[in-house]
C-alpha cells in the first residue's frame, strides 16, 4: 500500500467548526457571535419512523461526551408518554449513571480545558508538563466516572445497557463494590480539585443571570424535577415549549433559545448551584464554603470551582447510592405502547436537556424534539462576551484572545461532539 | 506498569459522519484476525479516553481520518514515538481535545508507548449519516491489510 509522511494542516474530527467572531468598533465591543454546529437537528429526523425502543441507542450517539444525558432524556420522555414512572433501585441506578457522566465530563473540562486558561498555558498539554500531578488527578477522576458508566451501561461511549423501562441487566450488588473503593479515592481527589481551583485568580465580573435548572424537593437534580428559574418560573417539562422559544439569529445558522418574556438565560453548573445549593450533600456544601463560595455565585469564571463541587457531590452521591443499593426483582418494567406525547428534561453536565416524543399507537416515533444545553446557553455566552470583554481590550491581542476563549469555556459549550476548532476572529472597525 | 505483551489499535471517528469513520472501520476489519494481546478499540476521539487506552501498552497504533488537502484515500503515517507531531496538527480547540492532544499529553506525562504509530486517512466527504466514500473504503481495506501484516510480524518475542 502507498504510505507517505507529509505535513498535514490539521487532523480532525471534521464534523464542523465552532467559530467565535467579535467585532470591536471605536474601542468598544459591538457584537459577539459564537457559531456552533448542532447535531441534534439531524437526529430528530433520524428518530422519526423508528420504534420507541430504539430511542435510547439512537440518542446515545448524538454526543460522545454526554451520551448518558441524551439517552436518559429520551428514556424519560418515552416513559412519560407511556404513563410509566420508575421508582426504587432502577431509579437509583439511573442517578448513579448520571453521577458517572458528570464526573467524567466535568473532570475533563476542569483539568484539561479550563484550568490552562487560569494558569496561563496555551493548552492542557503545556500545563501537564509542569502540573503533572493535577493532570493525573483529573484523569484519575475521569476514569472513575468512566467506570461507573461502563459498569451500568456496558460501554463508556454510547451506553448500550439502558432501555425504556429500566436496564437490560441490573448489576449485582457485589459488582458495584470495587467501584465504591475507587470512588472513595475519587472523592478525596475531587475535594483536592475544589481547593486547587479555588486558588486560581478570577476576573472580578458578575452578571445578573436568569438561571434555569431542574429542582427536586430532596435531591440535587440529575434526571427529575420541575424546571425552575431564578425569576420565579416553576413548570413541568410538558410546559417547556410554551415557556421557551428557539429563534433564528441573524448572520447565524444556529437556533438560540430564549425564555419568553425574559430573554437569554443560563443553564448548567452555575444555574444548578444557585437554585439547588441547599440540596448538595454536607461534604459538598462544606467544600464550597472552604472554597470561599456562598450559597450563590454570579461570577461565571468561578464556574470551574462550582464544577469541581459538582464532581465532589457526584462522587459522594454515587457512594451513597452504591451503599444502599438492593438488586431489583426485575431490571425493567413492562411497557405497552400507546398513542401519546411524552416530555422530559434532565441535567446534562453542561445544562438542561429537553426532549419531546410523539408516539403512534404501535410505539413508532412520529415526531422528536431535542433542545440541547449549548443552544440554550449560546445567547448568554454571547452576552457574557459583550459585557466582559470590553474591560479587557487593553490586553495584548494574544492575551485578549485567550480571555475570550476562557469566557466561552466558562459555560463548557458542547462543541466537542460537533467541532474541534474554535476560530477566533476579532474585527476592528 | 508496562505490559510487554499488550498492544492496542485505536480507531477514532464519528460513525455518523461519512469518511470520518475511517479509523473505526479499519478496526472493524481487523476483528478476529489478530493474535492475542492485541486490543481493538473504537473511540469517538476524546483524548482522555484515548490516553487511558494507551497507558501501559507496549505499542499503540492509532487510526484517524484527516483533511489536509491531499487526494482522498491518501494514508499518512507518523511515527509519533520518534518525534512530536508537527505543531500544525494540534488543534487550537476550545473543547475537543482529540487524538493529537492525547499523544502529546501522554508524552508530557511520560506514558506514551515506546512504539506508537499514527495513521491518518485523508477523507473525501463527511455528510451526516453518510457511509464511507468508495475511495476511502478502498484505503481503509488496504490499511487494514497493512496493519494486520505489521501486527503479525511485530509480535513481541
Amino acid at each position: 500500500m502507498a504510505t507517505k509522511t507529509i505535513k498535514v494542516d490539521y487532523l480532525a474530527r471534521v464534523e464542523g467548526e465552532g467559530a467565535l467572531k467579535i467585532v470591536i468598533h471605536d474601542g468598544a465591543i459591538q457584537s459577539a457571535e459564537l457559531n456552533i454546529f448542532e447535531p441534534p437537528r439531524f437526529f430528530e429526523a433520524l428518530l422519526r419512523g423508528r420504534a420507541y425502543t430504539e430511542a435510547p441507542d439512537i440518542t446515545a450517539r448524538i454526543c460522545g461526551i454526554c451520551p448518558v444525558a441524551y439517552q436518559m432524556s429520551a428514556v424519560h420522555a418515552v416513559e412519560n408518554a407511556l404513563g410509566v414512572e420508575i421508582i426504587g433501585p432502577i431509579r437509583d441506578l439511573r442517578r448513579l449513571l448520571y453521577c458517572g457522566e458528570w464526573i467524567e465530563s466535568h473532570a475533563l473540562h476542569i483539568t484539561l480545558l479550563h484550568a490552562p486558561d487560569f494558569l496561563g498555558y496555551e493548552s492542557g498539554i503545556a500545563m501537564a508538563r509542569e502540573h503533572g500531578d493535577a493532570v493525573r488527578r483529573g484523569l484519575m477522576l475521569k476514569k472513575a466516572g468512566n467506570e461507573i458508566v461502563a459498569a451500568l451501561a456496558g460501554r463508556e461511549i454510547h451506553p448500550v445497557n439502558v432501555r425504556v423501562g429500566g436496564f437490560y441487566r441490573a448489576p449485582r450488588k457485589r459488582e458495584l463494590a470495587p467501584l465504591a473503593e475507587r470512588l472513595e479515592r475519587a472523592r478525596d481527589a475531587a475535594l483536592e480539585t475544589v481547593l486547587w481551583t479555588a486558588g486560581f485568580e478570577f476576573p472580578d465580573r458578575e452578571r445578573n443571570y436568569t438561571f434555569v435548572a431542574l429542582q427536586h424537593p430532596e435531591e440535587y437534580p440529575f434526571n427529575e424535577g420541575r424546571i425552575v428559574s431564578s425569576r420565579g418560573l416553576d413548570i413541568t417539562a410538558r410546559e417547556y415549549e410554551a415557556n421557551f422559544e428557539e429563534m433564528h439569529v441573524e448572520r447565524s445558522t444556529a437556533l438560540h433559545s430564549r425564555l419568553r418574556g425574559a430573554g437569554a438565560y443560563l443553564t448548567g453548573p452555575l444555574a444548578r448551584y444557585n437554585l439547588n445549593f441547599a440540596r448538595l450533600s454536607p461534604i459538598a456544601q462544606d467544600a464550597a464554603r472552604a472554597a470561599g463560595l456562598g450559597s450563590s455565585c454570579a461570577n461565571p469564571y468561578r464556574s470551574i470551582v462550582v464544577r469541581a463541587i459538582e464532581v465532589l457531590y457526584a462522587c459522594d452521591e454515587a457512594l451513597r447510592i452504591i451503599e444502599r443499593y438492593e438488586e431489583p426483582d426485575t431490571p425493567a418494567v413492562p411497557l405497552e405502547p400507546r398513542a401519546a406525547t411524552g416530555y422530559a428534561a434532565t441535567e446534562a453536565p453542561r445544562g438542561l436537556l429537553y426532549h419531546r416524543y410523539r408516539l403512534d399507537a404501535d410505539g413508532t416515533i412520529a415526531e422528536a424534539r431535542i433542545v440541547p444545553p449549548t443552544s440554550q446557553n449560546q445567547a448568554t455566552i454571547e452576552e457574557d462576551l459583550v459585557s466582559f470583554v470590553g474591560g479587557f481590550l487593553h490586553l495584548p491581542r494574544d492575551t485578549l484572545r485567550r480571555r475570550c476563549e476562557q469566557t466561552v469555556r466558562n459555560h463548557d459549550p458542547c462543541i466537542s461532539c460537533s467541532a474541534h476548532f474554535l476560530r477566533l476572529e476579532v474585527a476592528d472597525r | 506498569m508496562i505490559d510487554a505483551l499488550r498492544r492496542v489499535v485505536i480507531g477514532v471517528g464519528n460513525p455518523q459522519r461519512g469518511d470520518d469513520a475511517a479509523g473505526r472501520e479499519v478496526v472493524v476489519r481487523l476483528r478476529n484476525r489478530l493474535p492475542p494481546g492485541v486490543e481493538l478499540i473504537e473511540e469517538f476521539g476524546e483524548s482522555a479516553a484515548i490516553l487511558a487506552h494507551m497507558e501501559g501498552a507496549r505499542a499503540a497504533y492509532l487510526v484517524d481520518a484527516c483533511a489536509s488537502g491531499v487526494p482522498p484515500g491518501t494514508v499518512h503515517r507518523f511515527d509519533v514515538a520518534a518525534s512530536c507531531l508537527p505543531r500544525s496538527l494540534r488543534a487550537c480547540s476550545t473543547h475537543g481535545l482529540g487524538i493529537a492532544e492525547a499523544i502529546e499529553l501522554a508524552r508530557a506525562l511520560g506514558t506514551l508507548p515506546e512504539h506508537c504509530i499514527l495513521y491518518a486517512v485523508e477523507g473525501e466527504s463527511y455528510g451526516l449519516g453518510a457511509p464511507l466514500s468508495s475511495t476511502v473504503r478502498a484505503a481503509v481495506s488496504s490499511l487494514a491489510e497493512h496493519l494486520a501484516t505489521e501486527l503479525m510480524q511485530s509480535r513481541p518475542g
